[in-house]
């Protein structure tokens, strides 16, 4: 569970402020699929780091699980995000000359999961995401663009996290790969798991059951899409 | 981040480009390599020069005509140029110093020796019987000079085994016969046994013959060019020196010992000279293949520092899956280590090959010294750690939001 509490974030460069975030405050519940959507300079960039846990708030409160991590040291914030929080990113960031197996079983190395357990648990995520068993030896520089953004969704699936980040997902894809990387995260939804997409597209944000707007390090609105399930009832 | 998970991705990155990792490490197997060899062969060189010197005789006191110039040993200064010493001398050294246990005076110069058709170029040395003693010299077949020969300068030979082979044959048996130095006909007694080693001063290469046989018939003076004196005992050397420099200048009748016309050498001062001339040219050597093993480190600095701005992305998405920035400075400081590590492997097998080629092709017997091969592995690691310290560190620092946007 996520709970924001006036979470503020000022950058300051010389004599000018710039607030990139001013007072927002939300809740996100386990097993949401939400989407933070937003232009570029909105402040939802800013909003992804807080969230991932990769910068503190200058103000406010962040609590993920009932935890305040808003004050915490970097090494703190180290062990928030290897036990916490999987990323997924625009470019992908795997490591191009190793395999897809070895990318999976990265983060377990840094949560120092016993070595014969690490390939059982990223075979699993790996075919959770729906990878064919024949490309767990290819190279991560050998694949396609829709296979390489599964394999980094199954990366940050391994850990078993309880919140699933994932900044711009379908950006380096063409339109049809991006409908299998974003039924793949409805996928792993309907298995429980809390889902955060940031995007500025609104046909990508369509997807999700929550949409969250940000402008101006504000939040514009918060509703609810035709997927989410409340909407259905009702 | 386990023990073995750093050495496995640190494997994992360094053959990632190994044309990189193979050229960076090579400056540090060089360096090694280089110190390894140049220490060997600085030792080697050491103990093969003193071995030499302890080969001529043991506990040695030489006195040479010529005068000693100021401070400092000067070995060889003025050596059979001046002639200032006489058997007199040499008899009058047997009569009155204590502590001495046999004199030999010589006299020794370079001489044309025919025998049937070949010739050679040697030295030949006009002694006593005493002189086998005092120089160690051993006799393989026949006789050496005798007390008889020298009082009748008899007018035979003794020779030594490479003038044996170089006039009569390798492994020849030329006792009996006759050779020619410088056309007067000597008939051969014996020949010494090879004292082996060093190519430094050869002491086989010789030919004997009686004191007055050669004073009368080559120098044609009575003058000798070295006396040698055997002290009883290595204690007894200093003042054996001492004695024998007090004597000759009484009779010689100079005053002032700066203006001696001959030097008295003791063997532990030629000793020392010359261990402190190689152990100068061995730090010399070592001094520039450290220079070398400098650049071979610099070499590691940049290649780590090209990695780190390489792998930004990398780092950036490590941190965003946990890890932290000690586990990032470990993981880069490991990759500078192991690759001076294993540079620092190869260097000792390289170091290794040469001084087994120095010592095939000068005959100097190399030693690698177990001491030299660990401070080798200890250096190496060591210049990992320095020189891998600031990328690592810079690695580590990296903001984790910047370094996954760099492009």
């Amino acid at each position: 569970m996520i709970e924001c509490i006036n979470l503020r974030k000022v950058y300051e460069s010389g004599d000018t402020a710039t607030v990139a975030l001013d007072n927002v405050s939300f809740k996100i519940e386990d097993g949401e699929y939400v989407a933070i959507m937003g232009p570029s300079g909105s402040g939802k960039s800013t909003l992804m780091h807080l969230l991932g846990a990769l910068d503190t708030p200058t103000s406010g409160k962040y609590l993920l699980d009932t935890v305040d991590i808003s004050t915490m040291t970097d090494d703190q914030l180290a062990d928030i995000r290897k036990d916490k929080i999987g990323f997924v990113f625009q470019a992908f960031n795997l490591l191009p000359r190793a395999t897809v197996l070895r990318n999976v079983m990265l983060p377990l190395m840094y949560s120092e999961v016993p070595k014969e357990e690490r390939e059982k648990i990223a075979r699993k995520a790996l075919a959770n995401v729906g990878m064919e068993e024949t490309r767990f030896y290819h190279h991560s520089n050998q694949i396609s663009g829709g296979q390489m953004q599964r394999v980094a969704i199954a990366r940050a699936l391994v850990a078993n996290p309880s919140l699933i980040l994932a900044d711009e997902p379908t950006g380096n894809l063409d339109t049809k790969t991006g409908e299998i990387v974003l039924s793949t995260f409805e996928e792993l939804n309907k298995q429980g798991r809390t889902i955060v997409l940031i995007t500025h597209e609104p046909d990508v944000a369509e997807h999700a059951h929550r949409i969250i707007h940000v402008r101006d390090g504000k939040i514009l609105s918060d509703t609810h899409t035709a997927r989410h399930p409340t909407h259905k009832k009702s | 981040m386990t023990t073995a998970d750093l050495i496995e991705e640190t494997y994992f990155s360094l053959t990632i480009n190994k044309v990189r990792s193979g050229l960076t490490v090579l400056g540090i197997v060089i360096g090694i390599g280089s110190v390894i060899a140049m220490i060997a062969i600085g030792q080697g060189a050491q103990n093969s020069i003193q071995s030499s010197i302890q080969s001529i005789g043991s506990n040695l006191v030489l006195v040479m005509p010529g005068a000693a110039r100021g401070a400092g040993v000067q070995v060889s200064s003025g050596r059979g140029s001046s002639q200032t010493l006489t058997q007199a001398d040499a008899d009058a050294i047997g009569k009155s110093v204590t502590g001495i246990k046999a004199v030999a005076p010589e006299v020794s110069k370079r001489y044309q020796i025919t025998s049937r058709g070949k010739n050679t170029n040697t030295q030949v040395i006009g002694t006593v019987p005493t002189y086998m003693d005092v120089r160690n010299v051993q006799i393989d077949s026949g006789n050496f000079v005798t007390d008889s020969h020298v009082r009748s300068a008899a007018k035979v030979a003794v020779l030594g085994p490479t003038a044996r082979d170089d006039l009569f044959g390798v492994d020849a048996s030329p006792v009996g016969q006759t050779i020619r130095i410088n056309r007067i006909e000597f008939k051969i007694v014996g020949v010494t046994k090879a004292k082996g080693g060093s190519g430094f001063s050869n002491q086989d290469d010789m030919v004997f013959v009686p004191l007055t046989t050669a004073q009368r018939y080559l120098s044609g003076d009575t003058y000798v060019s070295t006396i040698s004196v055997e002290a009883q005992s290595q204690d007894l050397m200093a003042s054996v020196q001492q004695q024998i420099t007090s004597l000759i200048l009484t009779r010689h009748k100079i005053s002032d010992p700066q203006l001696a016309d001959f030097n008295v050498l003791n063997q532990s001062d030629i000793v020392a000279a010359a261990t402190s001339v190689t152990g100068i040219f061995t730090i010399l050597l070592a001094s520039i293949a450290a220079i070398s093993l400098l650049v071979g480190g610099i070499g590691i600095m940049n290649m780590m520092l090209t990695t780190v701005t390489e792998r930004t992305r990398e780092i950036g998405l490590r941190k965003a899956i946990g890890g932290k920035s000690r586990d990032i400075s470990i993981q880069f400081l490991a990759e500078a280590v192991m690759l001076t590590f294993s540079g620092g492997v190869l260097g000792v097998i390289l170091g290794w090959l040469l001084t087994l080629a120095v010592s095939a092709f000068t005959g100097i017997a190399t030693s690698i010294s177990i001491t030299s091969v660990l401070l080798a592995f200890g250096v190496s690691a060591g210049i990992g750690v320095v020189f891998g310290y600031y990328p690592a560190r810079r690695a580590s620092h990296l903001n984790p939001i910047e370094a996954l946007r760099y492009e």
